[in-house]
């Protein structure tokens, strides 16, 4: 009964952890997806959407859906600006250089934050903290609002992306761009636009999870994006990299391993565990759980 | 591939520049003898950042006291900031830099105990005093025994908090079991633990559990439940705000009710504002000052002034550093990094933001420590300890 | 073959006259301590920038994990110099050997990725090597291995530095060094027309391995204490920024971007709050206006007036 229940804390502690890795990871996918481009910028774009959102509560006094809201519609304009000042001079570059504007990007969003805000963290005001249920059947398994928040939130936002990339007029024409940018644009998608749109909904995403963390976690800083996002990478990676479930499985599964390695072994290895089922994976299917084998033709 | 003549002039015109500048910037810096040169190496950017500034807020604080009160024998004090990065390689560098470009007299942080060992080679080999304000491991000061001449610094050490504390949870709060939780990541908190297991042990407890984390971790829940399971006395968690107002607030949330115990580390009103008042009743910790003190309140109202929030530790700490130094220099009576050196080993009863410090042999400051109590959102005294001799 | 003798002459030379130099500036106290100590880093830096070229520009696998060899070289070193004492140049040679080893071990599953797949799997595992590290208490764990003795002089790095480039030089000139060219113009042609494709990725990631074991041990004895924290990926991504900068595939861009980098960070020391920004925007012109690098594929000895003196002596792919 002991092991049982701790087996299911901390699969709810994996599933929330691994929740957030998914909103992040699906960015990740969808701009490498299009552009082949790993968007090292991508989780200092996580960490610009909850300083937004944290001005949006503490200083404007909004309550907690419209500073989403314009955290989201901010955030995801910022990614579209970084796209299109930093990426878009470099589209026929070697992908190895756009990497490197990618890095540049990530310090540059870093550390303009940080001679801004200062390094020191930021504390969101609590919300949601007292609303807890706890499972006495199984032994007093505690899940509290933010986590059901944060599973709510993550599954609608599932839902919608999933709405968008396959039914809409736009979303086919990014799966198009994905499949083959050059005979997209001569069946007459604007690549361009459907590119700044796809920064633009991956920053969105990565801004909700943003604004999610600092309510889950209460604190934001500066360099809180380096290890999700690399995380968030790992997760993208796991799953397949350009594929959407992918994303959100990777994510899950990265949480729950750590949660696990965290509670059963030691939590100063679970960095190493994430790698390691990672590599495991790859070397079984060198492309990630859903990723499809392309043959490659000379 | 076509490389034209043109770019190549473009990279030497590049590489020519950068040379150049290197060489202006290596003569930039020529003393000027109205001016005492006390150099800041600090992480100002980097995993550590936070810490680094907030001691350097505290430490120009001082710095700008003296020089508004006209300086050390109307001499002024500036201020040389490097930036290490939060890292040691990088702490040796930023050092050497202060030493031998800007020729500073003395040296001051960094805030991290393995940036501050990295660095104390440099000023030992040169010669040039160093104060530590924020590194509490014995090896900053001693070094096999033998004492490092050229490295000081303005706070206590972990052996003091780690035995109060231990000492606290036995004697005031009966625990019998105790669960140890440290940051792996931290010489600081390494040493803690295991000081407080050692005394906590000897006064007949019994450490059940010991576990670790890592410095930034954000989610320490899969770890809390664990520790739940160990159903404790107390938890130790030696550790830094950042982090330990996450502990406390999931701790809670878990469900876990028995008092958590911390140290210095703890001291900034960011662990209330992250962990929340609730979570952080039924938690204790001790540090070098209470802000209710009569004698703090001078320094509390002027960093309020200059910075429109509260100090925390580091910059408390910082704050003293920078009195230390100002003492040294005026009781010298000169910029000669070695008299200095002389100077501070001498310093005695000196009263700095904090309270008041005296130099033991070992380069460490006699000071006092308190216990601290948070209760609804405030802290309140429990207990003030003289250290022994 | 002769003249490529010759012109290994002439750079010799030409090696030899600037290190007199160098090492005259440090002995006459001309060039103050910092500066001393950053051009010990430079040229560590160069080590590890060519030797992540070899695998990166020249055999085109992206390898990110190069930290993490660099810092089982400097934990190996260190632990032979302090507590065994073993000569200095005994350790720095032991810790290449074993990042080698380990390069050659990861290498031969992990070489079957491709692209962005082999990136991250071997982000992954320079991250696993540092928290392995991390979780050893006899190398003092996370807080790092402290007592040091400060090994590293200019002339070692100096004279180790030239023979890492020596060699990565005559390696990729060699048969070896044009497979593993064949491998990064097109690894599906290379192997039909015979090339042992994962031969040669191994032996370029080995090398590549090994060469950042012996510049993480003289990295090591520099600063009398490391931690698992100055080998992040982090670290990785700062070597990959001065080969991409300087041009991948080209030697004289490795330096170049070694020296730059380098050059900037300790220019910019006096404004720590704005290097990074300054840094990272430096970085964003820099792609936007020569996204090949600064050499792209040239090296010096192919370029204007060099020709002249070195007549012929060209790399391969020119």
């Amino acid at each position: 009964m002991e092991v049982l229940h701790q087996v299911l804390q901390q699969l709810i502690n994996g599933i929330s952890l691994g929740s957030i890795y998914a909103l992040i990871a699906l960015g990740y996918t969808m701009i490498y997806g299009i552009i082949k481009l790993i968007n090292f910028a991508h989780g200092d774009i996580y960490m610009v959407g909850a300083y937004i959102g944290f001005f949006a509560i503490t200083q404007v006094h909004l309550p907690i859906v419209p500073s989403l809201l314009i955290s989201l519609v901010v955030t995801g304009a910022l990614g579209m600006l970084v796209e299109r000042l930093a990426y878009k001079p470099l589209r026929h570059a070697p992908r190895i250089s756009v990497l490197i504007t990618a890095i540049g990007v990530s310090f540059f969003l870093e550390y303009t934050t940080m001679y801004f805000v200062s390094p020191t963290p930021r504390t969101f005001p609590a919300m949601f903290g007292d609303v807890a249920v706890t499972i006495d059947s199984l032994g007093g398994i505690v899940i509290n609002g933010q986590q059901m928040l944060i599973l709510g939130i993550t599954a609608v936002l599932m839902v919608i992306l999933t709405y968008i990339v396959q039914r809409t007029k736009t979303g086919k024409a990014m799966r198009a761009a994905s499949f083959d940018t050059e005979t997209a644009e001569l069946m007459g998608i604007n690549s361009d636009r459907i590119i700044s749109i796809t920064f633009g909904i991956g920053s969105a995403l990565a801004a909700v999870a943003g604004v999610l963390v600092g309510i889950y976690y209460n604190s934001i800083d500066p360099l809180m994006g380096i290890m999700p996002g690399l995380k968030a990478f790992v997760a993208a990676v796991l799953g397949g990299i350009g594929i959407l479930p992918g994303a959100v499985v990777g994510g899950l599964i990265l949480g729950v391993v750590e949660a696990f390695v965290s509670g059963f072994i030691s939590s100063t290895f679970r960095d190493a565990a994430a790698f390691a089922i990672l590599i495991l994976v790859l070397l079984v299917r060198p492309t990630g759980i859903f990723g499809k084998n392309t043959k490659e033709k000379v | 591939m076509n490389f034209s003549k043109q770019s190549l002039k473009l990279a030497s015109v590049f590489i020519g520049t950068m040379l150049m500048g290197g060489v202006l910037a290596g003569c930039g810096s020529q003393s000027d003898s109205n001016e005492i040169k006390v150099g800041a190496n600090f992480e100002m950017t980097g995993n550590v950042a936070n810490y680094g500034s907030a001691t350097l807020d505290g430490l120009k604080l001082a710095i700008d006291e003296i020089n508004d009160a006209g300086g050390v024998d109307g001499k002024k004090i500036t201020l040389v900031t490097a930036d290490n990065k939060s890292e040691a390689s990088e702490a040796v560098n930023a050092a050497t830099k202060l030493i031998s470009d800007d020729k500073v007299s003395v040296l001051v942080g960094p805030a991290v105990t393995a940036n501050v060992i990295a660095e104390s080679q440099v000023a030992t080999d040169n010669k040039v005093p160093i104060i530590a304000p924020d590194a509490t491991s014995p090896d900053v000061t001693v070094e096999n025994g033998k004492v490092k001449p050229f490295v000081f610094r303005s706070c206590f050490i972990d052996p003091q908090q780690g035995t109060v504390m231990a000492k606290f949870a036995s004697e005031n709060l009966k625990a019998k079991t105790a669960v140890i939780y440290v940051d792996n990541s931290t010489d600081y908190s390494k040493s803690l633990g295991k000081v407080f297991k050692e005394k906590f042990e000897a006064a007949g407890g019994k450490v059940v559990m010991e576990e670790a984390f890592l410095a930034k971790d954000q989610d320490f829940k899969a770890t809390l439940t664990k520790i739940k399971t160990a159903n404790a006395d107390v938890i130790f968690v030696p550790a830094y705000y950042e982090e330990v107002g996450k502990i406390v607030k999931q701790a809670r949330e878990l469900g876990i009710t028995s008092p958590i115990l911390g140290t210095d580390g703890w001291d900034d009103s960011k662990v209330t504002d992250i962990a929340g008042a609730d979570a952080l009743n039924n938690t204790y910790f001790s540090t070098h000052y209470s802000d209710k003190d009569e004698s703090v309140k001078p320094f509390v109202e002027a960093f309020q002034k200059k910075y429109g929030h509260m100090p925390n530790v580091f910059a408390a700490l910082g704050y003293d550093a920078g009195k230390m130094l100002a003492d040294a220099i005026k009781r010298a009576g000169s910029a000669d990094p070695e008299k200095i050196q002389k100077a501070l080993e001498e310093t005695k009863d000196l009263k700095v933001g904090t309270g008041t410090i005296t130099m033991d042999k070992n380069h460490n400051p006699i000071k006092q420590a308190v216990i601290l109590e948070n209760k609804n959102g405030d802290r309140v005294m429990v207990a003030k300890i003289m250290p022994e001799e | 073959m002769k003249y490529l003798r010759k012109n290994d002459l002439i750079v010799l030379a030409l090696s030899l006259v600037l290190f007199a130099v160098l090492q005259g500036l440090i002995s006459g106290r001309v060039l103050s301590s910092f500066w001393q100590l950053n051009l010990l880093i430079i040229g560590i830096n160069i080590i590890l920038s060519a030797s992540l070229n070899l695998i990166n520009g020249y055999t085109g696998q992206f390898s990110l994990g190069h930290a993490g060899f660099m810092a089982v070289g400097a934990y190996v070193g260190v632990v032979l110099t302090t507590n065994f004492h073993v000569p200095f140049g005994l350790a720095l040679i032991a810790g290449g050997i074993a990042a080698g080893c380990l390069g050659f071990l990861v290498g031969i599953p992990t070489l079957r990725l491709r692209g962005d797949y082999l990136a991250i799997a071997t982000l992954g595992l320079g991250e696993i090597i540092r928290i392995v590290i991390m979780n050893i208490q006899y190398v003092g764990g996370a807080a790092g291995f402290k007592g040091i003795p400060h090994n590293t002089t200019f002339a070692w790095v100096f004279f180790i530095m030239l023979f890492t480039l020596f060699f990565i030089k005559n390696f990729v000139n060699s048969n070896h060094g044009r497979a593993c060219l064949a491998i990064r113009e097109n690894e599906i042609a290379a192997e039909s027309m015979g090339v042992n494709t994962t031969k040669y990725k191994v032996m370029a990631f080995t090398i590549g391995a090994a060469f950042a074991g012996v510049a993480g041990g003289l990295f090591a004895h520099c600063f009398y204490i490391i931690s698992p924290s100055s080998f992040t990926f982090m670290q990785t991504f700062n070597y990959l920024i001065m080969v991409v900068m300087g041009g991948l595939g080209s030697i004289t861009g490795s330096i170049a971007g070694a020296f730059v980098v380098t050059f900037i960070s300790a220019a910019l020391a006096s404004w720590p709050e704005f290097r990074m920004i300054i840094y990272a925007i430096a970085l964003i012109l820099l792609m936007f206006y020569r996204p090949q690098g600064l050499f792209g594929y040239m090296e010096l000895t192919n370029m204007g007036i060099f020709r002249r003196i070195f007549k012929k002596g060209g790399t391969p792919h020119e």
